[in-house]
């Protein structure tokens, strides 16, 4: 299978992670964290065409909620016994938020484009400000002391586990299924399609898996502050989606690596470094917006809607 | 299965793309390497600015009289865009990559809460120049501060409106995004009312506002005597202006998040009859303070606050410490770190102590016609 | 009673800066169907321009106060114009036959760039912007203070409103605009020039953006860069809530935020102040997506 040699390389590769530099190795876990929180978001936004601008909060969710529970249940990592607990909080965060998915998803499935852009990132900030303003999660002080468990092994491991999910999902009748919802909602619906229940499963597949990558962000960084939960990060997971093309797996990846590179390299120059992000962004919607490795959309679905 | 395979070759390509957009700073046999993290960007940009501008007058005196051991020193500053992540990367990436032998910063507790374990971790001091959270030297023997904490701040600002200004009755709006803020406000609340006072209304408001309207109008039935706003300057500022636009003439308090000259830039004439602690004090007339202040205003065409001074102290305190470890080594400079005893600084005289805080004088200022009076000193 | 009736006073005059930004949000997404994210972008750099401006006008003018407020406000909307039309034509017009999404996201591109831009050349800390309203009371009693600049903010709100209602339905070009948003291709079919209509709902919404923000500057006298993210998107809320589309709607939507962004805080929480703006927005986008003066728009095949 697969994914189990998939796995097995991972394994091999996390031997040495301590071998490298501290830094390379933290750039290295960011770069598989946003593999998995772009990828997640690619579900939605990229295969059944959601845009959803809110992902920031599953995020936080899942990196809150792992958290509550290995702080209170005192895990320390080098303690072996720790980790399968580690994997049960991670599922657990990754629970709550495809709960969160689940409401999210269902009641904006009547929106379209714009509205639903603009309801996920209000319901992202929700989550933020509520997250800010209770005490037992830290509030705007921040969540401190969590366990440092994610390492190399974990981070990959359920990168390439997504992955291949979303490789097979897409080959799936459920694949099948978000991509006839992206390319035209109507014609989909008129076909038979139960859109709803297909938009929400990409939601809660979605939500899932930021659940889950907030709880490893959480293991790895060890503090958490509501603020590294908002708009701005939501919108930069959607421009790794767009960039590396909606709906391409290869593309996501690629982009979420170069984009977390992007920053690291362009330190010299920290002043302008979201000025440069935002021109490369208007740049590339405007010269191939269907990302590096897209596909161009059809042309007709804007024609259609205007004559309606 | 191309997306595995792709994967696992992505991570490879980023490997290898880093090792050459991976060359740090490495020290040159006549240079000591210390690391800056500020915040140069971003919501609390100005905080960030003022540090690493006395941070660099500090090595730029130190380098001038001789250096440290023979050598010089040499400061590489990461930007943290005033977020706590970024905190916790840039000063990963100067211990990991440059190998600084000490770190200096933050000003905001939260981001210097999150790259204290990474310091403390890694074995290397750490010297915070503002932050006042007493969490922050929780994290670990090789954390310091060469400011006061929050439980005295608040202590002395709830002794100077009981005792100086003679109220028993005080209202608090404070930041709830902001956990100095919140802190700050919660020793005030608990030193007034062991002194015999009430707090007879609280309010808060978050980090980014501009409208406080709202909030005042609030607190005014509840009739305090003062209000005390443990915020930043930015909303400080508003929020004074607004309360004397609602008639509300009682004096207002603030801590040392006030510390900067567009508190009077934006609240103009409506400052008259605040106060606020802080560090330092540009009328302080002993000359170590004078000449700074004077040279600083020649390089950089306005005076220093208190970021600045306490930025050139941890500074100065840091070489100190090297200078007397003798060595480079984090422990020894941690060790020389905790004998600290009766610096003289540009902040007044400190003396770390056991929690590794500093325990040093709070000055009282007053704000009159758009100019920072010197009102007194508190003594720890 | 007058604690109420400050609050009252203090929401509407709010409600007032909001509806003059959602203005310009709605007139766009009337005519081009998109949520021009970067229009409180635009409004941050009107604050910067009066706040540049403002001193060489007074010393022109010898500091006659409301001739000065005046001035600074023109050139501030004259320059907001030019940029908001440059912005379209740069980034959104060779966009307009591609999906929604590419757009929606050359916008947020754009409102970063702004953003940190602005950063930039301006420098991150607040400025102080200038007096351009008088101080003083209107009311001064201990229990209700009606300040002049609420006054002069309401009765600016008011009257720039009523101008744009006069230039959208008495005059060609208004004529026109409201053509194109009915139906694009029919108007374009009757002769109109879709790309001036266009351009031209862009100067209208990127001066009174720029008017807002001299009126916002002058009651909250900090400006920084970032300033526009806020007000925007709770004016966008507000243009959704009155019902997008529609100028009258967003006029109201304007005062309902402001109104209840002022109770809510004064009565009850203020830190969920910006929880309760989008609570807002998602309740009105779960049960009356079409806003309250709207009209419902089924996605017909």
């Amino acid at each position: 299978m697969y994914v189990l040699t998939a796995l097995v390389a991972v394994w091999i590769l996390s031997l040495f992670e301590h071998s490298i530099s501290p830094y390379f190795y933290q750039v290295v876990i960011y770069i598989g964290i946003n593999i998995i929180l772009a990828s997640s978001l690619n579900i939605i936004n990229g295969c059944a065409g959601q845009f959803s601008l809110g992902h920031a909060g599953f995020m936080a969710i899942g990196a809150y909620t792992s958290a509550v529970i290995t702080t209170n249940l005192g895990l320390t990592p080098g303690n072996f016994a720790a980790y399968p607990i580690f994997a049960l909080a991670l599922v657990a965060g990754g629970l709550v938020a495809s709960l969160f998915g689940l409401l999210v998803g269902i009641p904006t499935l009547r929106l379209k484009g714009d509205y639903l852009a603009i309801t996920t990132l209000g319901l992202g900030e929700i989550i933020r400000v509520i997250i800010q303003n209770l005490d037992f999660l830290g509030a705007a002080r921040g969540y401190t002391g969590i366990p440092k468990l994610a390492d190399f092994f974990w981070v990959f491991g359920i990168a390439a586990v997504l992955i291949f999910l979303i490789h097979n999902l897409l080959g799936s009748t459920y694949g099948k299924g978000f991509v006839a919802v992206r390319d035209d909602e109507v014609a989909a619906a008129a076909v038979g399609i139960n859109t709803t229940r297909y938009k929400v499963i990409a939601f809660i597949i979605g939500a899932f898996f930021a659940g889950l990558a907030g709880g490893l962000y959480a293991h790895f960084i060890t503090y958490l502050n509501p603020s590294q939960f908002g708009f701005l990060k939501s919108f930069e997971i959607v421009v790794m989606v767009v960039v590396g093309g909606m709906g391409n797996i290869v593309g996501v990846i690629v982009s979420a690596t170069l984009l977390t590179i992007l920053p690291e390299a362009l330190r010299p120059i920290a002043q302008y470094r979201m000025v440069i992000y935002s021109l490369l962004l208007i740049v590339i919607m405007l010269s191939r917006p269907q990302g590096l490795f897209g596909r161009r959309i059809k042309f007709g679905r804007r024609l259609k809607k205007s004559s309606a | 299965m191309r997306p595995v395979r792709c994967l696992l070759m992505g991570v490879a390509l980023a490997a290898l793309t880093l090792i050459p957009s991976g060359c740090g700073e490495t020290a040159k046999e006549n240079e000591i390497l210390i690391g800056e993290y500020s915040s140069l960007t971003g919501t609390t940009a100005t905080f960030g600015q003022s540090t690493h501008r006395g941070l660099t007058m500090a090595v730029d005196d130190i380098n001038n009289a001789g250096g440290v051991l023979g050598k010089k020193i040499k400061l590489i500053t990461e930007d943290d865009q005033s977020k706590p992540e970024e905190a916790a990367t840039a000063v990963t990436k100067l211990i990991s990559r440059d190998r600084v032998v000490a770190v200096v910063g933050e000003v905001s507790s939260s981001r210097s809460l999150a790259a204290a374990p990474i310091c403390q971790a890694n074995g290397i001091p750490m010297v915070s120049n503002a932050s006042t959270n007493p969490e922050v030297t929780k994290k670990g023997e090789y954390i310091f501060r060469v400011c006061y904490i929050d439980p005295f701040q608040g202590e002395i600002l709830a002794r100077f409106a009981y005792n100086s200004l003679g109220i028993r009755k005080a209202a608090i709006l404070k930041d709830i995004r902001n956990d100095y803020s919140i802190g700050l406000a919660q020793y005030f609340s608990e030193a007034f009312k062991q002194m015999g006072g009430e707090i007879v209304a609280e309010q808060a408001y978050s980090e980014g506002d501009t409208d406080f309207k709202a909030q005042l109008t609030a607190l005014k039935p509840a009739a305090p005597e003062i209000i005390l706003v443990p915020g930043y300057y930015t909303e400080g500022a508003l929020i004074v202006k607004q309360a004397r636009e609602l008639n509300m003439t009682v004096p207002i308090l603030g801590g040392d998040g006030w510390d900067s000259a567009k508190l009077v830039e934006i609240g103009g004439q409506a400052m008259n009859n605040t106060f606020f602690s802080t560090a330092y004090s540009a009328d302080d007339p002993d000359t170590v303070v004078q000449n700074f202040a004077k040279r600083f205003k020649q390089l950089h065409n306005e005076p220093p606050d208190a970021f600045a001074a306490l930025g050139y102290d941890a500074g100065l305190i840091l070489f100190d410490a090297i200078k007397r470890a003798e060595s480079t080594e984090g422990a020894k400079i941690r060790e020389a770190l905790a004998a600290t005893r009766d610096f003289r600084g540009v902040t007044g005289s400190i003396t770390i102590d056991a929690e590794r805080n500093a325990r040093k004088p709070i000055v009282i200022i007053a704000v009159q016609d758009g100019q920072f009076r010197y009102r007194e000193t508190v003594q720890p | 009673m007058s604690e109420f009736l400050q609050q009252l006073i203090n929401g509407i005059s709010l409600g007032s800066i909001y509806a003059l930004i959602a203005l310009g949000y709605t007139m766009i997404y009337g005519i081009l169907r998109f949520i021009n994210f970067a229009h409180g972008d635009v409004f941050m750099v009107g604050a910067f321009v009066g706040y540049y401006v403002t001193p060489h006008v007074s010393a022109a003018l010898g500091g006659s106060i409301y001739a000065t407020g005046l001035v600074v406000m023109l050139i501030a909307m004259a320059a907001c114009s030019l940029l908001g039309v440059a912005i379209e034509k740069v980034a959104y017009r060779p966009l307009r036959a591609r999906p929604k999404l590419t757009i929606l996201i050359t916008a947020i591109g754009m409102s970063f760039f702004l953003e940190y831009g602005g950063q930039l050349v301006f420098g991150p800390d607040p400025k102080s912007f200038p007096q351009l309203i008088p101080a003083g009371t209107v009311v001064n009693s201990q229990n209700l203070v009606i300040g002049i600049n609420s006054i002069v903010v309401i009765m600016t709100a008011l009257v720039l409103m009523f101008l744009l209602r006069l230039i959208v339905y008495h005059t060609r070009i208004g004529t026109a605009m409201r053509a194109v948003s009915y139906d694009h291709r029919a108007a374009s079919l009757m002769g109109i020039n879709i790309d001036t209509v266009i351009s031209f709902t862009f100067v209208l919404g990127s001066s009174l953006a720029a008017a807002a923000a001299i009126l916002y500057a002058s009651v909250y006298p900090s400006i920084n860069p970032l300033m526009g993210i806020f007000p925007g998107l709770k004016a966008f809320i507000a243009a959704v809530l009155g019902g997008i589309g529609n100028l009258y709607g967003a006029a109201l939507g304007g005062l309902i935020i402001g109104l209840t962004e002022t109770m809510v805080t004064g009565y009850l929480s203020p830190t969920y102040r910006d929880a309760i703006s989008f609570t807002i927005l998602i309740l009105i986008l779960l049960f009356r997506p079409s806003g309250i003066l709207g009209k419902y728009e089924a996605e017909k095949v």
